[in-house]
């Protein structure tokens, strides 16, 4: 049963490029090892974050999606536990709604300038555009 | 009803008529909603941070708690806060 994950890894800002790739490479080949079939990789760098975490206000964000059986979840959590560098992990099981949304961002087919695509209906086409009505009722909510 | 003919408005008041509100989510066919998207899941938080109601948003039960569930994946790995003063 091929089950498909995504993983959001948030390391210390205090690491310089070198560090961060090599923990990169730790934590990526780690899952490969196992079996698993790395779909993306997505180094965000560094952000700032919306809130302190040990007290620290910003961190680099690492994005990867893997798919596999699925026991290597358990294992990679603990490891994001036992590592200071990082700060905060989210693993997250994809079903299938995310799994297209993720091809079509990849594809470009997602956002407000998006490629135009053979098929008429897509789904995701207007994500980006937001509901103009809408608005309004949001601003009422002061 | 003799007094209607004595006030005058520039425009009249149109009372009673609401704007039909609608599930933005069903109405484009999205299905997903990406918590890593942070520019758009502020159009569904106030300015202190905290959810809109659905009364407010206009969603529908079934995306009402996916957009829940995205704004709160998105706290927890700092892309909103918790609580703020001035969001938007």
């Amino acid at each position: 049963m091929q089950k498909q994950y995504e993983t959001v890894l948030i390391f210390t800002p205090v690491l310089n490029e070198g560090d961060t790739k090599k923990k990169i490479k730790e934590y990526t080949s780690f899952v490969k090892e196992k079996g698993y079939e790395i779909v993306e990789e997505d180094l965000w760098g560094m952000r700032q974050l919306a809130y302190p975490i040990k007290k620290k206000t910003s961190g680099i964000y690492f994005v990867f999606e893997y798919k596999g059986t699925g026991e290597v979840v358990d294992q990679l959590e603990v490891m994001c536990r036992r590592d200071t560098d990082i700060i905060r992990f989210l693993t997250v099981k994809m079903d299938k709604y995310h799994i297209k949304y993720n091809e079509d961002k990849r594809n470009g087919l997602v956002g407000r300038n998006k490629k135009v695509k053979d098929k008429p209906a897509e789904e995701n086409s207007a994500e980006e555009e937001g509901a103009n009505d809408g608005d309004a009722q949001t601003e009422a909510a002061n | 009803m003799a007094a209607r003919n004595d006030i005058k408005y520039l425009k009249v008041p149109k009372i009673g008529s609401q704007k039909k509100k609608y599930c933005r989510f069903k109405k484009n066919g999205i299905k997903f909603i990406d918590y890593k998207d942070e520019q758009y899941l502020l159009t569904f938080i106030n300015p202190q941070g905290k959810i809109l109601p659905r009364r407010l948003s206009g969603n529908s039960l079934k995306y009402q708690r996916r957009v829940a569930q995205s704004i709160k994946r998105a706290r927890h790995i700092a892309l909103l806060p918790y609580l703020t003063d001035m969001l938007k």
